[in-house]
């Protein structure tokens, strides 16, 4: 479903999935943040709307239990009064179909900062029973992190144009073998995949270096955030928890007095109320936290946006270093002078001139290989300027979009601090009572 | 388990007492009273009367107790409700004061008391005084009125290097025990015109010496009792209120361990808050637009650790304390119904011993028999009356107790709440500031 504000570009829709109850909506975050304004989006509304079981054989014929994700497309159009919504057209998809799509967007949009999909595993949980995969709260979390994901690529200017994406939603079978067929996997760099390969660049570009340092501080601060916000869910946990044993206690208390008696009784079961209301609290604040996950997983996007635009940044330098290079030849052999080592220099130093025709060709070679150069680097330059543009375009796209989405993260946290204020009020407020008609 | 209205005099031992001779029917002096010791009378003892002489051991003060007004009807007055109009005696423990000798270090507490009583030179007092001669008081208490429950003071000893004896808060919570010990005390119909407590409250000097004598007397007696003397029946309601004694003090235990228990979680709850606090601070270094958010949420987290530190203290300072002095108190209460029973022990074997020579010899009840006699009906007639002001006074002190905790969570979250909506506000105004400076 759809909320979408009428009026200008300005203003900003909000998706939310259908699933949720409203007390859920009232408290809850908001998903993604949508810009009016993508012709997919336009188009069509797009929900995970379930998971399923599935056992099956994998790749090596053994038995496996899987989890499977509907898809649901509705047309965009406003459903008149009284009338039924159309009928959606849905398709299946497991979570390693999710990650070969976004595979394939890396690669193929390198100047994009890719959404992330939700954490393939589950960390940063501070209830033990959460961590396991085919848990029923980490499949329903996932499933709301799946569909984010795919609004969010759905609401990307660049990305919601690709041809992949738009079959991943419509086509259930056969998808895999039109991405494979894109033949993507061929454009990836393998020297990307190692994180430490330190690519020396003489120009670095001083806001990608920026951005990437920021990025990593981000890393390290929403990493902390999430560890420690677990250490204290568990203690607040312990604490609700004992308040618990308040109400055993003043119920057997209860049974030896005469006045106090029913007054205890009932302050007891409010004690045991209290206990109670924790669990609930602490499974709305996973939302938030999954609001911070994302966006963690999210540095690790940008962070890949800015070892590319390095990778480019030294393609071209060493394009351009080789050129300078292969001019500085032909100049010294033109003129015959050495200002530079070369092995051909020093053996024909060693063994006498070579001939006027052996020079000659060799010129020509190097006359073709510099213009090869030069159109290389012509070429390079425009690669890297281009990139440098689309990526920059991104990122402010994306600075912007961060900015709105964890003020909000932040505003719902704290209302889901007041909701959590409100209840201990009533319930202690419950529990004075009975103790004034003790 | 019913604790019922005090009724007559219970009856002790197995021989009904009406049987046995009067036991001031051997005195010189006829009584102003019969008292009727088998039947619905309410001991005339209870009603708060005065006592005159300040050695209650000897025969000479239960006999005075049995000459004071009969006509008192056990179900009409409660002799134990007291009403501010009819209080006349008030006293309060304030300003505490550190002393430094070359010998040692002590507190000393300001004891005010304002009366009407006769039993008063003056209508207003102010004296000084230390633990040690609450202590006495106590003791000097517990000796001369064994059959009544005397209030518990607050622990003596506390382990040095452990607990800072001076320290505010333990100074604090010390005083406020011993203030309620004192109002007790003053509260209650018998102890108050107690002559000890009188030099207590006026004594410049107090002169601990007194009263050694009677010490002496006591422990005879006390020795005399602890000979073995075997129980042959309690009586039902004596029972009942040991096994309510027991069960209570079990259920308190019960309770101040949870109460441990909470102290600390949130103890460690308050230490993961704080860096998470910290946490969010740190961000706020890393960015431009997010400041103002990061800052607010940084600052709530702030607030709500010191709204939780404070509940804290309240739990360690006020509730705990008195969770404690009702330990202490149930502690008392077991040994006066232990102190009964010997007494009733002590009659019952030598009613025996005075039966069987009877049958030989056809000689009258001995004193002491009746002495005896006497004893264990004053004491089970005072100790019921104690145990119906008792029962009373804890319903008032754990309602106050646990209402108090109430309002002290209540408190804490309203703090939190107010923190977090006041950022809401704040961040919402900047929200729709933003809007209109973007559409203009």
């Amino acid at each position: 479903m759809m909320m979408a504000d009428s009026g200008s570009n300005e203003e900003v829709a909000v998706i939310v999935n259908t699933d949720i109850t409203s007390t859920e909506s009232e408290n809850n975050l908001i998903n993604t943040m949508v810009e009016r304004g993508t012709a997919l989006l336009r188009k069509m509304e797009i929900n995970v709307a379930e998971a399923e079981k599935r056992t099956g054989k994998n790749t090596v014929n053994m038995q496996e239990t899987y989890t499977v994700y509907l898809i649901e497309i509705r047309p965009a159009e406003t459903v008149p009064e009284g009338g039924t919504p159309a009928t959606p057209d849905t398709l299946w998809r497991r979570y390693s179909e999710f990650e070969l799509l976004r595979t394939y967007l890396l690669v193929t949009y390198p100047y994009i900062i890719i959404p992330p999909l939700p954490e393939k595993r589950a960390e940063f949980v501070w209830h033990k029973l959460a961590a396991d995969n085919l848990d029923p709260d980490f499949v329903e979390r996932r499933r709301v992190g799946l569909e984010n994901f795919l609004l969010r690529v759905a609401s990307h200017p660049v990305l919601s144009n690709d041809k992949i994406f738009f079959l991943f939603l419509t086509e259930e079978k056969g998808w895999r073998e039109a991405v494979l067929e894109t033949g993507f996997q061929d454009k990836v760099d393998s020297r990307l995949k190692s994180l430490s390969a330190m690519f020396r660049v003489k120009n670095p570009d001083k806001r990608f270096t920026a951005l990437k340092h920021y990025s990593d501080e981000l890393n390290t601060v929403i990493s902390q955030l999430l560890r420690v916000r677990v250490k204290v869910a568990d203690r607040l946990y312990g604490v609700y928890k004992v308040h618990g044993n308040y109400g055993r206690v003043f119920s057997e208390w209860s049974a030896i007095e005469k006045e106090m008696g029913d007054g205890l009784q009932s302050a007891g079961h409010h004690m045991d109320t209290y206990a109670a209301s924790i669990d609930d609290i602490l499974e709305e604040e996973e939302h938030y936290a999954d609001q911070l996950k994302e966006y963690l997983f999210y540095t690790d996007a940008v962070r890949s946006v800015c070892r590319k635009h390095e990778l480019i940044q030294y393609e071209l330098e060493i394009v351009a270093q080789d050129l300078v290079h292969k001019k500085q030849q032909k100049e010294e052999l033109a003129t015959g002078t050495v200002r530079i080592f070369s092995l051909k220099g020093m053996t024909s130093k060693l063994f006498g001139q070579e001939s006027q025709e052996q020079r000659e060709s060799r010129l020509a070679a190097l006359e073709q290989s510099i213009q090869e150069g030069e159109e290389t680097l012509k070429e390079k330059n425009t690669e890297c300027h281009e990139f440098v543009q689309t990526a920059w375009e991104d990122i402010e796209r994306f600075k912007e979009q961060k900015d709105k989405d964890l003020r909000e993260a932040l505003i719902s946290y704290a209302i889901m601090q007041i909701s959590m204020c409100k209840k201990g009020i009533q319930v202690w407020s419950n529990a004075k009572e009975c103790f004034n008609k003790m | 388990m019913s604790v019922g209205t005090p009724r007559g005099l219970a009856s002790s031992g197995q021989k009904p007492i009406a049987e046995i001779l009067h036991p001031l029917s051997a005195a010189e002096e006829p009584l102003s009273v019969t008292v009727n010791l088998g039947g619905d009378k309410e001991a005339g003892l209870t009603n708060g009367t005065p006592v005159e002489t300040s050695s209650p051991a000897s025969t000479s003060s239960l006999f005075n107790r049995l000459q004071l007004d009969d006509d008192l009807e056990a179900d009409v007055r409660d002799p134990y409700a007291e009403t501010t109009e009819t209080r006349d005696l008030f006293v309060t423990v304030s300003d505490p004061k550190k002393h430094v000798s070359t010998m040692e270090t002590y507190i000393t507490y300001r004891v005010s008391t304002k009366t009407t009583r006769v039993e008063f030179d003056l209508p207003e007092y102010c004296v000084w005084r230390r633990y040690q001669d609450f202590d006495w008081l106590r003791t000097k208490l517990e000796d001369s009125q064994p059959t009544h429950l005397i209030p518990p003071l607050p622990e003596k000893f506390v382990m040095k290097g452990v607990v800072d004896r001076f320290s505010e808060e333990f100074v604090e919570t010390r005083m406020k025990a011993l203030d309620k010990f004192l109002k007790r005390i003053a509260d209650h119909p018998v102890l108050s015109f107690n002559p000890h407590l009188n030099a207590f409250l006026t004594a410049k000097d107090l002169n601990k010496r007194q009263g050694l004598a009677l010490l002496t007397k006591v422990g005879e007696s006390v020795k005399y009792v602890a000979g073995g003397y075997k129980l042959r029946a309690r009586p039902a309601e004596f029972c009942a209120m040991g096994e309510y004694l027991d069960t209570f003090n079990q259920k308190l235990g019960t309770i101040d361990r949870i109460a441990q228990r909470i102290l600390k979680e949130q103890s460690e709850y308050l230490t993961e808050l704080r860096e998470y606090g910290t946490v969010y601070s740190s961000w706020v270094g890393l960015e431009d637009e997010l400041r103002r958010p990061l800052e607010g949420v940084a600052g709530c987290v702030t607030t709500c650790c010191g709204a939780l530190e404070d509940l804290g203290e309240n739990m360690s300072q006020d509730f705990l304390p008195v969770l404690r002095e009702y330990v202490l108190y149930v502690e008392s209460m077991k040994n006066v119904l232990r102190k009964r029973d010997q007494s009733q022990a002590e009659y019952e074997a030598r009613l025996e011993a005075a039966i069987l020579r009877k049958q030989e010899d056809r000689s009258p009840m001995p004193v002491e028999v009746e002495k005896c006699q006497d004893k264990v009906e004053c004491f089970n007639a005072d100790l019921k009356a104690d145990w119906e002001r008792w029962q009373s006074n804890k319903r008032q002190d754990f309602k106050q107790l646990l209402t108090g905790m109430a309002d002290k969570n209540i408190n804490h979250y309203e703090k939190c709440q107010a923190a977090w909506e006041s950022l809401i506000t704040l961040l919402q105004d900047k929200q729709t500031e933003d809007k209109t400076s973007e559409t203009n």
